[in-house]
């Protein structure tokens, strides 16, 4: 058995960390913002939108990959709005396995966030606010920065899961080499084939590694920020 | 000049406030519960009363008839919380200057000024966390004093300090009052420290502002139970220190126009005093005492008697402009036969200093 990687198989994890990228730079900016007001604010709809946003966590994926194709797909009502004012196309590319792979990681991202944002109860604004600073600077200048161990966090394990996203995906986008046959498809496509076991057990160990990777980072970045931060709640 | 009429439904709790307060520092105190946290962040523009007005000197900050609510960052109001909420990712000096670099707000007074006045020169590299509680309070108070504002509010900032520290703060916030003369409305529970710093006092009780008016005549007021009644109620006296004897140690201040000695040196010599006397501390003679042990025996004149329930009475007499509160049995005086309008001798047992 060979422990060196076939140029198909780096082909998918490049392609992985590429969908992984794109995937996070979807979702972080809206899980963000959500997480900031599911933290901070009551509003009429709450639970609703608290359970649709972990909603990809019990959902099988194979139906959030379902109802992509649906929305998404050419002739989906988003689809299309995507293609005629964007000229974006989502189906069956690279594109498509990231917004799928950036819905899954969603809820993976939004928890650390969310919590991070409920650590302090909004008094350190309200000084910010009696400094002078408005609503939208005293955002970005006191709450953004303590609340990114949190954020930083869910973007790692958001960019792991994204990585090894798999039935979402093959739904929506199917397996396509090249173009939307990631690290955890290749390895399906390995395990089918007779002669893939070798393949199949490369791509496991570097699927192992770099979610184990990913956890460590995750809590290490975590830890050193909420230090340096120290004292957010004396 | 402070002129507040609100009124506020929160919960079941109701607030109704209404006083207008000279400039200087005026202390708001009550029981915990009674409603001054609400009221001061009404005032500084963290929350809207339900209706009423607010006018901080000529500005009307806060009108519900006019619709004038002029929001927190531009009320120019000065907040001090208990918890001093010092921005945990910024160290001392980006603390200090942040309503300059991040709101660009003008200071008349310089950084090197302020940390200097308030012994935090040495700190300006450091992060909150690391700082003691004592520290993180002064940096809070340079804090809102480089925001350049009208008004200083501080709510209960010595509360959550231990006896040692709070006595580590309080001489800075009077070297504030003196050096800069910025008004401030300073929220306590605790009357020890309203009697060294305040000038004014507004009494709330239950939501309801119970009185407001001068330190020493709310003080002296038998009619306000939660301020003039208990063990340790008396008077607070204006003095001034006039010489120091340097054989006896003793102090010797000037209250109007007689003497009163303190032992230990107590300050330089021109400077303004408080001088705090509890009532049970003053003793009453119809004649000056002779070869006595008691130095202090001013020569009052009775104002009036009131009995309060028990064996006690307070005997109100006056100095010169002000008053002094004497408690006897109501068996002394009836043997002295005390009554108003007679000039007696107040012999003081013991005399606390207050700043």
């Amino acid at each position: 058995m060979s422990f060196y990687l076939t140029d198909a198989e780096w082909a998918a994890i490049q392609l992985s960390l590429q969908v992984a990228s794109l995937a996070i730079a979807i979702a972080l900016p809206p899980a963000v913002l959500l997480g900031y007001a599911l933290a901070r604010w009551k509003f009429p709809g709450y639970t609703l939108v608290n359970a649709l946003v972990h909603l990809p966590i019990v959902l099988p994926p194979v139906v959030t990959g379902y109802v992509l194709l649906v929305l998404f797909g050419r002739q989906g009502m988003l689809g299309s709005f995507f293609e005629d004012v964007f000229g974006i196309v989502f189906a069956f590319r690279w594109t498509g396995a990231a917004l799928a792979a950036g819905i899954m990681a969603f809820p993976l991202i939004i928890r650390p966030v969310k919590l991070s944002f409920e650590l302090s109860d909004g008094q350190l604004e309200e000084a910010a606010h009696s400094l002078g600073t408005s609503r939208l600077k005293t955002f970005l200048l006191i709450t953004l920065p303590l609340a990114l161990p949190g954020i930083l966090s869910g973007a790692i394990l958001g960019f792991a899961k994204a990585m090894g996203e798999f039935g979402a995906t093959i739904t929506f986008v199917s397996n396509i080499p090249g173009e939307t046959r990631t690290l955890s498809l290749a390895l399906y496509t390995e395990m089918q084939s007779l002669s893939g076991d070798a393949g199949a057990i490369r791509l496991t160990v570097i699927a192992i590694v770099v979610s184990i990777c990913a956890l460590v980072f995750s809590e290490v970045i975590s830890r050193r920020l909420s230090r340096k931060l120290g004292g957010q709640h004396d | 000049m402070i002129d507040v009429d609100i009124s506020s439904r929160l919960g079941d709790f109701s607030l109704a406030a209404k006083f207008a307060v000279n400039s200087g520092i005026t202390a708001i105190f009550g029981k915990s519960g009674a409603g001054k946290s609400s009221l001061i962040r009404m005032i500084a523009g963290l929350s809207a009363p339900d209706s009423g007005r607010i006018a901080l000197g000529e500005r009307v900050v806060f009108d519900r008839t006019a619709s004038i609510n002029v929001p927190i960052q531009q009320r120019g109001v000065g907040m001090v919380f208990q918890d001093s909420r010092l921005f945990p990712h910024m160290n001392v000096e980006r603390n200090l200057l942040y309503s300059q670099w991040a709101a660009g707000r003008k200071s008349a007074v310089g950084l090197a000024e302020i940390a200097e006045l308030l012994g935090i020169s040495h700190l300006l590299k450091r992060r909150p966390h690391g700082l003691s509680g004592g520290e993180k309070q002064r940096v809070a108070i340079g804090r809102a004093l480089l925001s350049n504002p009208q008004l200083l509010v501080l709510d209960e900032p010595l509360a959550s300090l231990d006896a040692s520290r709070k006595a580590e703060i309080l001489p800075y916030l009077l070297k504030l009052k003196n050096e800069f003369g910025i008004p401030m409305l300073y929220v306590s529970h605790s009357l020890g420290e309203i009697e060294q710093l305040a000038d004014t006092l507004v009494l709330l009780d239950a939501g309801k502002v119970v009185a407001h008016g001068p330190i020493a005549q709310m003080l002296s007021n038998l009619e306000l139970p939660q301020l003039a009644s208990g063990p340790d109620a008396g008077s607070l006296l204006f003095a001034t220190l006039n010489t120091y004897d340097e054989q006896w140690q003793i102090t010797e201040f000037g209250l109007e126009g007689q003497r009163l000695q303190l032992p230990g040196q107590l300050g330089k010599v021109g400077q303004d005093a408080r001088i705090r006397i509890k009532a049970k501390d003053v003793a009453l003679a119809r004649k000056a005492p002779e070869e006595a042990s008691v130095r202090n025996v001013l020569s009052v004149v009775i104002e009036g008697i009131t009995e309060t329930s028990g064996p006690y009475a307070e005997v109100d007499c006056r100095v010169g402009e002000q008053h002094l509160r004497a408690r006897l049995t109501r068996h002394s005086v009836h043997e002295l036969q005390l009554a108003a309008g007679q000039q007696v001798f107040a012999l003081i047992k013991s005399v606390a200093l207050d700043q």
